[in-house]
Parts: C-alpha cells; structure tokens; sequence
C-alpha cells in the first residue's frame, strides 16, 4: 500500500485521482485466528492496529455484522475532550487525547483531528460550583481546563447569546483548549488501512450469531453467519449490540442500549468556532469543516435498538440551542440520525478482563465513546496481548458493579455525557 | 414519536405523558442481610436489555401519576401489551429475561 505524502497528493490532484488503489481488501474469513475483535468500529480497528504494532499479534480478524464504521464510531458528533473529574476517568481520557495528538502521522492518514477548544456553559449556581470543581479537578491530574467569564466565552464564540435576561443565562464557561474534533469516518478508515497493512483481516457483514465455549469454559471460537471461526481470544467491542453477544457466552452486563440522536444543518461558511455544550440544557454544537453545525441531542428514555429516536428530543434540543444561539434561529436542519449507545450505571466503561477465560470486554461508553477511540484501543490491545489490563483502564472492571467500587461520572455531571 | 395505551387511563396518549421507569418484574430481595454482593449486583445493575420483546415500566406521569408494565419490542419500538402491575407478564419471557426468575416474587 503508497503511503500518502505531499507527493502522492499533488500527483492525485494532477491525475483526478483516477489512479486511486483500496485501502484495505475485504478479507475472507480464516478458519482460525490468535484473536478475533467482534465490532469494526474506531475502537474495535483500532485495537487490531494496536495489537499489531506494539504487540507483535498479526493473525487478528475483525468482524462486523455491518460494514466498517458505520455504527456509532459513523454516527457520533466528533467532539473529542477529557476534562472529567474522577482521578480514573481522567487518565483514561487524557491517554487518548495524547494519543489524538499524533494520530494522523502514526497511522499516515489525515484523521482532520483539530482542538479548537471545547466549552461547557454553566447557566446556573449549580453549574458554576459544578464546573470550577472540575476544572480544579483537572488541574491537579494535568488535564488543562480553564475558567471564563460570559465576557470571555463571548469573545472566544461570538454567536454566544450571554444577555441576563436569557432563557438560559450564561454565568460563565469551562473551556478546554486541547480538546475538539476529528473526522469520524477517517478514524475508522485510517485504523483499517493501517491494521491491514500489517497483516489483520477486516470481515465486513458477517454477523457473529455466538461465542462458544469449551468444557473448561475457555472460550473456544465464534459461530458466525459464515460458519465457526476458531479463536484463542475473542474481544468484544460492539458497542449497543455488546448485551446481545455477551449473551452467548453466557455472560450477562450492567448495560441498557438507548437511542442516542444527532442532526446536521445545511453547510454555512465558517461562524462556529468551538465545540459548545450546555448540559443544563443538553445541547452540544461545533461546525464541521464542510460548513454544517453538528448538532447532537440526549438519549431517549426507553431501551432500544431502533437505531432511530423519537421527534421529542430534538425539537427539545434545537429549542435550546435557539436560546442559546438566537443567531441559528432561522437555520435549516438537513438530516437527523440515531445510534444505539450501551449504557452502564455509573457512566463509565467497562474495559478489561470478564469471568470467562479468554474473553475480553470494551464496553458501555454510552454517548462518549468517540473521545476515547485511540486511548481505549490502546489500552484494549494491552490487556489483550498480555491476558492483563494496563494500569490506565485496570480499574475499569466488570467487577466494580459487585464491589461497589463505582467510577461514579454520573454523579459527577448529573447529564450524560 | 411513541403512543402508549395507559392501562389505567384505558386510553391512548403520546410519550410526552409517560415517562420511563426501567425494567419490570424485578423485585427487591425480602431479605436484604442475607443477600450476597453477586446477589445486590445482579438486583441493582444487571439487567436483560434484550433485543427483541422487553417487559418494562412506564409512568404516566402527566396524567394518572401512576405506575404500570407493558411488554414492548425493542428494535420496532411496537408496544405489544400494557397491564397494570401486579399482574403477570402476559408473553412468555425471551431468552435474556429467563434468568430474572430467580428476583421475581
């Protein structure tokens, strides 16, 4: 496979791209692998890339009942930040920023990551207590998060509506400079051209029907809609599907899929300079490089794997986001799509080991996962190479929910996130 | 948008009355002491999140105020039955709720 340069550009740009070669082949699959990666999404392809490049573990599929991408790693609103308060979550999201930080060149293909800067709005007392709380928080385990007054976070995002007589006033701001964007589908395309290319097999639409089991308990392969595929280890990465999996093997998760929804508008020239959230009102907007704001909205309440959402929760959301920014009030939406995000109780994730030999679980995300992509594969890779999890995600157990050693983010932010 | 028949209410209203209240039919252990940490975790977090036909709670919050259970479909959103609680569920139970028998009451 070329790799791509200032060259390979301007001799693209000078041919119309005509010669353009696949960036990975569509394998087939194997009758036997070192390690199979159920879900090819960012954090799934990711893994496998990582497994190769620092582990040395190149017989490694991975499986996807859709094609690559196009679950939530394709569906999500881009922001990427880690200014979360608990010691733990921290780590594990600020290891990813450091990652994001980098990625194009690792994987030579432009993930477009851009840290424009992301800016949580308080809008109430609570908000303001809540926030400085963090950007404490965040100080004291290196993660950069500043206080602005409305007057700053005025000037930082002039569509910024901070009268006092607002709907939702804006009493101030936490902005972190190193968090932001990147483009989605190029993480997903960048991890799987670059773990090809070094020797793993990406099977597309194959669904996995189970996870067996053998006698000991180990687990022994997959059945899958193209027949059994042997397996020394199996990691599951499947995001909302991941209950329906685990299933199989007889494992059973603090998880609840919900829809999760998110909206485009019709492209504008550039006005939107930042990623801004409001959590008050759950409202989150940045704009894309091709003009559009990105909009994303809440979970809606019930169970689901519609892969929809209801009508509610957006008019709910672009009223508050006309509140906020009256400027957008006349703007046209273009599309509305919905995920299935796995939702666990305490807002945290689910990385590492499970009871069953072999088996390992990258899971629960919820409506953040994205941020995480290469921290989590990263990691992910690490506790499957070496049968052990890496100190980073070591508390991120399935465990904590029957010590009650919780990872309490939801508590934390009181929104989900 | 979702509409709910209200079991009580015996009428048929959109979700913004309702709101969402968790799986159904799982009981609290009548005998807290006794329970094991594996026994609180499966109470309190484990649930079926099924894909397929999930027995859950509603609230009809902006209406009756009251509590009930309806069997929806979790990939078409299609309720299949609502019934007042207390009542058993009126499909047999999938696969992934099987394992919940042992919390009932």
């Amino acid at each position: 496979m070329s790799k791509f340069s200032a060259l390979t550009l301007l001799k693209g740009a000078l041919t119309d791209y005509k010669n353009v070669e696949p960036q990975w082949p569509d394998a087939e699959l194997k009758s036997e692998y070192d390690v199979i990666i159920v879900g090819a999404g960012g954090h799934g392809l990711g893994a496998a890339y990582y497994l190769a490049k620092e582990h040395g573990i190149t017989n490694v599929a991975v499986i996807d009942k859709g094609w690559l991408g196009g679950g939530n790693t394709g569906r999500n609103t881009t922001i990427i930040r880690s200014n979360y308060l608990y010691d733990e979550s921290a780590r594990l999201y600020d290891h990813a920023v450091d990652l994001w930080d980098g990625l194009s060149q690792d994987l030579n293909y432009n993930v477009m990551f851009s840290q424009r800067g992301v800016m949580m709005l308080a809008h109430n007392v609570h908000d303001v207590q809540s926030f400085k709380r963090h950007i404490h928080a965040n100080r004291l385990n290196g993660v950069d998060n500043v206080w602005l007054t409305p007057e700053q976070a005025k000037e930082k995002c002039p569509p910024l509506n901070i009268s006092p007589t607002a709907r939702y006033p804006v009493m101030g701001a936490a902005f972190q400079q190193r968090g932001g964007t990147a483009r989605h589908d190029a993480v997903a395309w960048g991890y799987a051209r670059a773990a090809a290319a070094r020797g793993v097999d990406i099977i597309q639409n194959c669904p996995v029907l189970s996870i067996e089991r053998g006698p000991d308990g180990t687990v022994t392969g997959l059945q899958t809609a193209r027949g059994f595929v042997k397996a020394k280890k199996i990691a599951v990465s499947a995001a909302g599907g991941t209950s329906v999996v685990m299933d199989t093997a007889g494992v059973r998760l603090p998880l609840e899929s919900y829809p999760l929804q998110a909206l485009v508008s019709e492209p504008v020239k550039p006005i939107f300079p930042q990623v801004v959230m409001s959590n008050t009102v759950h409202a989150y907007i940045s704009q894309s490089d091709k003009g559009e704001l990105v909009i994303g909205s809440g979970t809606d309440q019930y169970v689901s794997y519609s892969q929809r959402g209801g009508l509610p929760l957006i008019e709910h959301t672009l009223a508050s986001i006309c509140e906020v920014f009256p400027i957008f009030r006349r703007m046209r939406m273009l599309r509305k799509w919905g995920g299935v995000v796995d939702v666990t109780p305490d807002r945290s994730p689910i990385l590492g080991k499970t009871p069953v030999q072999g088996l390992y679980l990258n899971c629960g995300w919820g409506t953040g996962g994205f941020k995480a992509t290469p921290g989590s594969a990263h990691v992910f890779a690490h506790t499957i190479a070496k049968d052990e999890p890496h100190p980073i995600n070591a508390p991120f157990t399935l465990s904590r929910f029957e010590t009650g050693r919780l990872i309490d983010e939801a508590a934390a932010a009181a929104v989900a996130h | 948008m979702l509409l709910i028949d209200c079991p009580y209410c015996k009428e048929k209203l959109p979700e913004l009355e309702f709101e969402y209240a968790g799986q159904a039919h799982i009981a609290r252990p009548d005998n807290p002491s006794e329970q094991t940490d594996a026994e609180w975790r499966d109470y309190l977090f484990i649930r079926s999140n099924v894909r397929g036909d999930h027995a859950e709670q509603w609230r009809h919050t902006h209406g009756c105020g009251r509590y009930f259970n309806a069997v929806r479909n979790t990939v078409s959103d299609k309720f299949i039955a609502t019934y007042e609680i207390g009542q058993p569920r009126p499909t047999g139970a999938e696969k992934g709720e099987e394992h919940d028998e042992q919390l009932e009451s």
